[in-house]
Formats: structure tokens, C-alpha cells, sequence
């Protein structure tokens, strides 16, 4: 039978060994998991995760300095594709993070900061294990309850302007948007590869999802 | 609907192993910390943390191939602390599997390596441990010092003053262990953990002390404390990590069941 190959998009930022680990974990035999630089793994593997941490700005910077745009652009329109973390949040338009920086405007929309002044009992970054509402039915849900808490570390959101994309929302004093999709892109805020069970399943799903 | 308060059990590991006597009653090797690991992942450990009192460099070298078994199979957070000097150090521990690391001594001789750090890694993978003893006399106002060696040696730093700097350097969340408390098993400082919890905006994990269930929910209810740390009463199988959520549910505090 076919192998299939997933490529985990290294672009020298954030620890990708978590990530790839927890693919692994759950990859069948016939299931390669790759962490690469390289375009051309990119542009043919069959599905795609895009992790990431840290600065929206050093991470950009990152996908440039390796030649990662477009690639990664490339694959978040054709193939199944996993963004996780800043991975979410830079294939928005723009973050106001590092006093503003444009990003790769996959899916259309800003990314915040939490404004948390009507809350001083709550503390930031939003650190730990919060609950994401499901929103809309999606393949990667299968087999992951309603309301299922996920491992967070983050002081930005992300705000679509198509709200059609939402498919889970998670409450930090603010509710916001915590999983988005669109087409053949899932992507998460909260770290899957950190989410012992349910993160699992998440990458279980990812790994026999067609991008439908 | 909200965020979870964090149980986090701390094992202290030495050349790769370890130590201070783990006593599950079914566990093969109480030594392994892939095994340990794992159990308290099964327990709903939302963390781990793992304190690195190793001396020596190749000891050192096995804890990292340690920290790349335990997050090769365990998929929770993993935090490392103990020897983090440099940003090599850092980098290390990060590219192992590591998902923060602890920072203490280091600040104290070097407080710009905090600022590096962060800047180079981000401040959600740096915690900043602080070991703090009350210094103050019976009848003065309160006042806490940070001490290095285990307790042993005074800095004359405030502890309060330097859990401000510490969250101005940029610190993602700080340890914050009472000397005078570890291990008593007669609960956190709690004066200790209001202070430093109404100071900071970042997330702060209470530590030292702990002997019983209530105590886990004091550091939350009392300390304001966004997680709680222990050792014994995990390791000596007093408690399951299930055990202490139940019991922290119950008084009403959210947590990860």
C-alpha cells in the first residue's frame, strides 16, 4: 500500500520535536512523519503541519529567511493542513503583535491581544488547559467530547472576518475564536501535541482526514 | 467555562533517574522517569516538572537524552529545572522535548539573562523560580528574602521587588517556593503567595509545604495561585493527582478531570 508522507514545516522556530513526536505516536506504519525545510518535501507530501511559538514577528521573519511563504501558501490551498499555535495565528492578514506585522492572509482577519482590564482576577498569558466549545461539525472532532479542555499558551487571538470559519471558541474572560477552518485548513490556538488524550485524537483525525 | 487550576508534581532527578524515593506500589522501576511520567499522566497531571540536581556535565548530558524519552511518550507539558545558566542550556533542554524551563540561580548572578532568554525563546517557555524565606521578625511588617543553595545562602534581594522585576523581564510565570515550608507538609507560605500573586499579572505556582489536600486548595483559594506544585505526597502514593482534583472540584475551583 501507498505510503503516506506528512511534512512538519521546521522553519528554526519553537520546538517542533513535541509536534512530530505526537504525529508520530499516532501515525499508522504506513504513515512517514518528516520535519523539513525543503519545498520540495512540502510540495509533496500529502498533508502538512504548521507549528509554531513565540513572536508573531520572529516567526515571519523565520518563514522568509528559510524561503517557507510559499510553500507553506501553497500547501495551505491544496492539501490537508494543521496549523498550530502561531501556526493559527500567522495565516491570518495581520497581528498586532510587535507593533503590527503583516502575515501570510490566508484567512482573512486580525489577530489581538486580550483586553482583560474588566478582569484583574484573570491572568495572562492565558496559560493551561481551557475548554474549546465546538462550534460546527468538523472531521477532526470525531471522537473528541464537546467542551474537551486543550493545553494553551498565548496572549493573542485571532479574529476572522468570515465567521463561517469559527469551529471552536474558547472563554479567557473574553470568549474568542480558538479553532478555525477553512476548506482543506484546520487550525488550533491551543497546543494538540500537549494535550495528552484529546490532542492525541486530534492528530489521529489529521492523519486520516482527506482535507474535506 | 474557564481555565483550569494546574496540579503539577515535581520529581527531582539526578543522572537521569529518579530520586527521592517514588513509591507507587505497582510500578516496576520507581526510578525510570519515562515511568513515573507516564503514571502521573495517567493520574491527569497537567504538568510535569522535572528539578535537575545532577552535578556532574555527563550526568547533565543524560538528563537530556532523560527529557527526549519522557517527551517521546508522555504529551503533556514538560517543564526542566536545575543548571539552566546559559541560553545554550536553554536551547538544549527546548530541542529535547522540553516545553519550559526553570530559571533561579542564574537570575540572581546575571538578571539580563532573563531579558536573553525571553527574547530568544519567548516568555511562554521561561518560568523564573524564586526560593524566598521570611526574613522579617515577629511583629514587623512581613518581608521575604530570595535565597540561593537550597535556602542555605541569603542574596538580600526582596522577594516581592524581584517577582516584579522578574515579570518586567519578561518572565512567562513564576515558582515561587517558600524555604521555610518545603518540606514540613504544613502548607504554603500562604502570606507569601497573596503577596506575590496580587503583585504580578503573570501565572504564579505555588510551592513548598504541601501535606494534605487542603493545602492544594489554600494555594489556590487563599494564595491565588494559577497552579500548585508537590512532591511527597504524590510520590508516596498518600494521594492520586485524581484524588487532589476531586478535592479541589469540590471546594469549587475549576480544574482538568
Amino acid at each position: 500500500m501507498d505510503q503516506k508522507l506528512v511534512a512538519v514545516v521546521d522553519y528554526g522556530m519553537g520546538n517542533l520535536r513535541s509536534v512530530s513526536k505526537a504525529a508520530e505516536h499516532m501515525a499508522n506504519a504506513r504513515t512517514k512523519i518528516i520535519v523539513t525545510q525543503d519545498p520540495q518535501v512540502i510540495a509533496d507530501a500529502d498533508s502538512v503541519i504548521f507549528p509554531g511559538q513565540g513572536a508573531a514577528k520572529a516567526c515571519m521573519q523565520a518563514l522568509t529567511d528559510t524561503g517557507m511563504v510559499e510553500p507553506v501558501k501553497q500547501a495551505a490551498q491544496e492539501k490537508p493542513f494543521l496549523g498550530i499555535c502561531m501556526g493559527l495565528q500567522v495565516l491570518m492578514s495581520h497581528s498586532a503583535e510587535n507593533n503590527g506585522v503583516d502575515c501570510l492572509n490566508i484567512i482573512k482577519g486580525n489577530v489581538t491581544q486580550f483586553d482583560l482590564s474588566a478582569h484583574p482576577e484573570l491572568k495572562m498569558p492565558h496559560m493551561g488547559w481551557n475548554q474549546i466549545h465546538q462550534t460546527q461539525d468538523h472531521p477532526l472532532w470525531h471522537a473528541i467530547p464537546q467542551d474537551s479542555r486543550f493545553y494553551f499558551v498565548h496572549s493573542f487571538y485571532v479574529s476572522p472576518e468570515d465567521k463561517n470559519t469559527i469551529i471552536g471558541e474558547t472563554t479567557h474572560g473574553q470568549t474568542f475564536p480558538s479553532v478555525l477552518s477553512a476548506h482543506n485548513i484546520f487550525a488550533i490556538q491551543a497546543h494538540p501535541e500537549k494535550s495528552a488524550e484529546h490532542g492525541l485524537q486530534l492528530f489521529k483525525n489529521f492523519l486520516e482526514w482527506d482535507g474535506h | 467555562m474557564s481555565l483550569a487550576k494546574r496540579i503539577i508534581p515535581c520529581l527531582d532527578v539526578d543522572d537521569g533517574r529518579v530520586v527521592k524515593g517514588v513509591q507507587f506500589v505497582d510500578i516496576r522501576d520507581a526510578g525510570d522517569p519515562v515511568e513515573v511520567a507516564k503514571r502521573y499522566d495517567e493520574q491527569g497531571a497537567d504538568e510535569i516538572t522535572f528539578l535537575d540536581i545532577t552535578a556532574t556535565a555527563h550526568g547533565r548530558e543524560t538528563t537530556v537524552h532523560m527529557v527526549e524519552e519522557v517527551a517521546s511518550q508522555v504529551f503533556i507539558p514538560l517543564t526542566v529545572g536545575g543548571g539552566i545558566r546559559k541560553i545554550e542550556d536553554i536551547r538544549t533542554m527546548l530541542n529535547a522535548g522540553a516545553d519550559k524551563v526553570a530559571i533561579n540561580s542564574a537570575a540572581i548572578y546575571n538578571p539580563e539573562f532573563v531579558k536573553e532568554a525571553c527574547d530568544a525563546f519567548g516568555s511562554q517557555c521561561i518560568v523564573l523560580a524564586i526560593d524566598a524565606k521570611k526574613v522579617s521578625s515577629q511583629g514587623e511588617a512581613n518581608r521575604w528574602e530570595i535565597f540561593t543553595h537550597g535556602g542555605r545562602k541569603e542574596t538580600g534581594i526582596d522577594a516581592l521587588e524581584w517577582a516584579e522585576r522578574m515579570e518586567a523581564y519578561g518572565a512567562g510565570e513564576l515558582l515561587v517556593t517558600s524555604m521555610d515550608k518545603d518540606g514540613t507538609k504544613s502548607g504554603f507560605d500562604l502570606e507569601l503567595m497573596q503577596e506575590i500573586t496580587s503583585r504580578v499579572r503573570i501565572p504564579v505556582i505555588a510551592s513548598g509545604g504541601v501535606g494534605n489536600l487542603q493545602h492544594l486548595v489554600d494555594g489556590v483559594k487563599l494564595g491565588g495561585a494559577e497552579a500548585v506544585l508537590a512532591a511527597s505526597i504524590f510520590h508516596f502514593g498518600e494521594f492520586t493527582v485524581q484524588e487532589a482534583k476531586e478535592a479541589m472540584q469540590a471546594q469549587g475551583i475549576e480544574v482538568r478531570l
